[in-house]
């Protein structure tokens, strides 16, 4: 009787991985503009993601998940510059414009704004679950592994942040009204 | 809860705090995905363009 053997990991070219980074690039820069909330700053947080993932290439598992992976080191890289330099402009009023906010019409616009205002003011981890699991398509269970979170914790960020989305939105939409 | 929202139609306008009185779902959410969809849709800034040869140099190496 033999040993049983190891699957062996079904291999991914150089190519194909590149071009599952190429593809992903959108995706990336929506996700670290929402993170970040500036649009040049983010540019360069998914550019030196990608040039991580590229010479980290040997540790993606081929068969698994490339986005997952990808959005992992995204974060990870905007957390370490996070800790190093703070989000300065964070809160600023009269930023909103260099935001996650893009061509709309202008009514459109404008309420998106104020999505964009009430996201800014939420925890950095509800912030990046609610773009994780409401915006980027990810599941829970792939957002903790995103994460590095157990999936009740990541559960329990998406809710709390969309209570908490839904009660500044509300708020905004009282002051606007008074 | 909304793991994967629908896309709601290109030029419907995101409601705020409320909710959309379809599925108990909060108007916000398809906001925060046209808000994502909307980056996800530019094209790719001339500053890419590097990080792109970089990527073709080592892919052809």
């Amino acid at each position: 009787m033999t040993e049983a053997k190891a699957e062996p990991k079904p291999d991914i070219s150089g190519d194909e991985f590149r071009q599952g980074l190429v593809a992903l690039l959108p995706h990336l820069r929506a996700f670290a503009r929402g993170l970040c909330g500036q649009p040049e700053r983010a540019d360069d947080l998914v550019q030196e993601a990608v040039l991580r993932a590229w010479t980290s290439r040997a540790s993606f598992v081929p068969g698994t998940n490339l986005k997952a992976w990808v959005f992992t080191i995204t974060r990870n890289n905007f957390l370490n510059e996070l800790r190093k330099y703070k989000r300065e402009t964070q809160l600023e009023d009269g930023v909103a414009e260099t935001r996650l906010v893009a061509r709309a019409d202008q009514e459109d616009s404008l309420h998106l704004t104020d999505l964009q205002k009430a996201l800014d003011r939420l925890p950095e981890e509800r912030r990046e679950a609610l773009l994780l699991v409401g915006a980027s398509g990810f599941s829970y269970e792939e957002a903790a592994q995103v994460c590095g979170v157990a999936l009740g914790t990541m559960k329990s960020r998406v809710a709390r942040g969309r209570a908490q989305l839904g009660e500044l939105l509300h708020q905004a939409e009282t002051h606007e009204d008074a | 809860m909304y793991d994967r929202p629908p896309e709601g139609p290109p030029h419907t306008p995101a409601k705020r705090g409320g909710q959309d009185g379809k599925a108990g779902k909060p108007g916000w959410a398809d906001g925060l995905r046209k808000l994502y969809d909307g980056v996800v849709a530019e094209p790719l800034p001339d500053s890419f363009e590097d990080l792109l040869k970089r990527l073709d140099q080592a892919g052809n190496d």
